[in-house]
């Protein structure tokens, strides 16, 4: 019925500049400046990357736009930027240095109605929902089992997790992205469980994130819990994994798996002026 | 000649990601965001993101339709529409009503929210479907970066230069003489749109006549 691929999408966290890596949003290590990582996963023909500024909501700003600016210019695959983005104008200015698409969580919660508005201004295709849901006993206010948080995992809303995606996508967010608090930084696997209930109940593209360890646990996200694409960090650069796999072995390793991922393509020579910075093509 | 090109830009628009991939192919350019700013070109991108009828309006309010028709459609330079900007080449579209440039006979129509999940968005294979020189750059087996909600049926199936299957085939390229097209996002399809967007800036109105 289709050929469209599922998506490989490498997250970082950044702060001043630098990626970062935590474990259940707490005990953060810089690893390196992000447009070096970015470089990196896009030589690796990464199929989309998404950069948080962890700073910019504590400090009531927008996202650092120097940064998206170092990263976009030399990044040929889409990219979403998150962080501190809480108005229209915050989207647009992201926008305007080389972003696609803008990842809205927090700010959504407290105003639902940034999602309509941003997919009004910039299409819905540019509006990214990202929740943080955690496991909880199942209420008669959260049937689903999964609560919505807020500012780093750190406030519980009450609200329920397919509940809240349900009426994201009514207000227009293109994608939803489902972060496991209880899964994030353990390498043990996404949660499949609420990823699955999301993916059946909206019909927009599904984002799988937190836990990812190995091909497998991706491979499970788009064969069993219907995500249409898997967000990946730890496998490809903690320094908290005993190994990490670039991107072009963990796609080979998904293919092992049976999942078909866009294939390897030589990259193309040189560009054609010497002015310009290029990219150099490692593996 | 060496290429220099005209990147127009607009508020929803990503002139920006163009701009940086013309960049780092080592293709001069500029980008304009009113035709008055607009020196010697040689060749014409009109980049997209966003709905047809309000790119229609942008591009009617700005004086691009006037400026399109003289240079693109009596002088013959080389264009090239990405996204919407290959959308809004046919005579109109089911978004939002809108009439549209009517360069290319067809109309532009929505995926069925029933069969798919929409937007088709990610990475898709692109099957070449003619010889026009754009689409020699299109090698079998290569995927580009699509993000669309509508698709165009063009009526002249010679116009289409490249296919992609979702819930059935649509035109990922359309190819007439000097005016191109791709549906998905060039400048943000790794190797293989960054060879396609060279292959462009390298075609003379002569090639393509």
């Amino acid at each position: 019925m289709t050929s469209l691929l599922p998506r490989l999408i490498a997250c970082f966290d950044v702060r001043d500049g630098l990626v970062t890596k935590g474990l259940a949003f707490q005990d953060n290590i810089d690893i390196a400046p992000v447009e070096e990582l970015t470089r990196f996963v896009y030589n690796g023909q990464i199929d989309e990357v998404i950069v948080f500024d962890i700073l910019a909501s504590a400090e009531r700003r927008g996202p650092d736009l120097d940064m998206v600016r170092k990263v976009s210019r030399q990044l040929f695959v889409p990219l979403c930027v998150g962080g501190g983005i809480r108005t229209v104008d915050d989207m647009h200015a992201v926008l305007a240095v080389g972003a696609e698409k803008i990842s809205i969580d927090s700010a959504a919660v407290r105003n639902p109605d940034l999602i309509a508005q941003g997919a009004r201004e910039f299409g819905s295709q540019a509006i990214v929902l990202s929740m943080q849901v955690k496991r909880v006993t199942p209420t008669e206010s959260i049937p689903s089992g999964y609560e919505i948080a807020i500012d780093g995992a750190r406030t519980f809303t009450g609200m329920d997790a397919v509940a809240w995606a349900i009426r994201g996508a009514e207000l227009g967010a293109g994608e939803i992205c489902i972060n496991s608090i209880d899964q994030d930084g353990t390498h043990a696997g996404f949660d499949l469980e609420i990823t699955r209930m999301v993916a059946h109940q909206v019909s927009v593209p599904i984002i799988a994130s937190g836990g990812a360890g190995n091909a497998a646990h991706i491979a499970a996200a788009f064969r069993d819990a219907g995500a249409s694409a898997a967000i990946v960090s730890s496998i490809l650069y903690s320094p908290r994994m005993a190994q990490n796999t670039g991107v072009r072995a963990l796609k080979e390793q998904m293919a092992d798996l049976g999942i078909a991922m866009r294939p390897w393509i030589e990259a193309p020579k040189r560009p054609r002026t010497d002015t310009v910075q290029g990219i150099p093509h490692t593996r | 000649m060496k290429p220099n090109m005209l990147v127009i830009d607009y508020r929803t628009g990503n002139s920006q990601s163009v701009s940086y991939a013309l960049t780092h192919l080592g293709v001069a350019h500029q980008v304009a965001l009113h035709p008055d700013l607009v020196g010697d070109v040689t060749h014409i991108i009109l980049p997209g993101v966003g709905a047809a009828g309000t790119t229609m309006d942008y591009l009617d309010a700005a004086g691009w339709i006037e400026f399109l028709n003289e240079r693109v459609r009596l002088q013959g330079l080389p264009f090239l529409g990405v996204c919407v900007g290959l959308q809004v080449l046919f005579d109109r579209s089911d978004e939002q009503d809108a009439t549209c440039l009517g360069w290319l006979p067809g109309h532009v129509i929505a995926f069925d929210r029933e069969a798919v999940r929409v937007p088709h968005m990610g990475w898709n294979f692109v099957t070449r479907t003619s010889d026009h020189p754009f689409a020699a750059a299109i090698t079998p087996g290569s995927c580009f970066y699509f993000v669309n909600s509508y698709f165009a049926a063009p009526d002249d199936v010679s116009n289409v230069a490249g296919t992609t299957d979702y819930d059935g085939e649509f035109a990922a390229v359309v190819a007439r003489g000097n005016i191109m097209a791709t549906q998905f996002h060039i400048e943000k399809s790794g190797p293989s749109g960054l060879a396609l967007l060279d292959r462009f800036a390298t075609l003379t109105p002569k090639e393509l006549e």
